[in-house]
């Protein structure tokens, strides 16, 4: 494996890292934050003005803001067939962030759907990431 | 209404995955990482058509989710979204030319049946 091929491999996984922690701490975040609110019988904007003013909403918004960098960070090099099923590792701790800190209930399918998942990302990690053309 | 606000964030995050994509391959591998670099790309993304289109794509992608976050779990509404990725990688392989082998393919029906699972 050439100097090239390793930076590119260590780049990937730390960007993947990225986008996965950013995207699980968001979400979580968002989560957290919306509770605060009830249900949304209207589409009114104000009321999602009012939401995205939570601290928590708030701070969910700035870990998106840093996923879209990382996640736009990644596609300059690696392919989007590559990078949506390595990201989906997230699906795994958010599902732990809701079971733990949220205290929701995560039935036997559900579980079984985040070992498939985990699964499918295992299998698209081992090919390469970056698309027919790039440098190896 | 779970589901109509799933298929608007699945809809609305393909065309924001799409776009990103084929803005970030013509702009080519990021390698320089020091911060004045990084403000001069972020200068040219911003002005960047399909980056733009992209992030109106993702916004209206991020409002649906906060409204089935008002009424799911995260556990429901995060897997959900997913069935985006295999209908993404379709798209992928025909209107971004990606290499897609056997181990990607199979990788993404394992998700798809991952995220059929989950909304069980």
């Amino acid at each position: 494996m050439n100097v090239h091929a390793a930076r590119l491999r260590l780049k990937t996984r730390f960007f993947t890292l990225l986008v996965v922690l950013s995207s699980v701490c968001g979400n979580f975040s968002l989560s957290w934050g919306m509770r605060q609110f009830g249900r949304f019988a209207t589409f009114s904007p104000l009321v999602y003005i009012r939401a995205v003013m939570n601290p928590f909403v708030a701070l969910g918004i700035t870990l998106l803001i840093v996923w879209l960098l990382s996640h736009m960070t990644l596609l300059s090099w690696a392919d989007l067939s590559y990078v949506l099923p390595v990201t989906s590792s997230g699906y795994v701790l958010s599902a732990l962030a809701g079971r733990v800190f949220l205290h929701e209930d995560i039935s036997v399918y559900r579980w079984a759907g985040i070992l498939l998942i985990t699964a499918g990302v295992a299998l698209v990690a081992r090919t390469a990431p970056h698309r027919s053309g790039a440098p190896s | 209404m779970r589901w109509l606000l799933v298929a608007v964030i699945a809809a609305a995050t393909t065309v924001s995955d799409l776009l990103q994509a084929a803005a970030m391959k013509r702009h080519g591998e990021i390698c320089d990482f020091r911060p004045g670099a990084l403000g001069r790309l972020l200068g040219m993304l911003v002005r960047n058509r399909l980056i733009i289109a992209s992030v109106v794509a993702m916004a209206v992608s991020f409002f649906a989710f906060l409204a089935l976050l008002s009424v799911a779990d995260l556990s429901f509404a995060v897997p959900a979204t997913a069935g985006s990725y295999v209908i993404e990688t379709v798209l992928a392989k025909y209107i971004l030319k990606e290499p897609v082998n056997w181990l990607r393919w199979a990788g993404a029906s394992l998700v798809a049946c991952g995220v059929a699972l989950l909304s069980l």
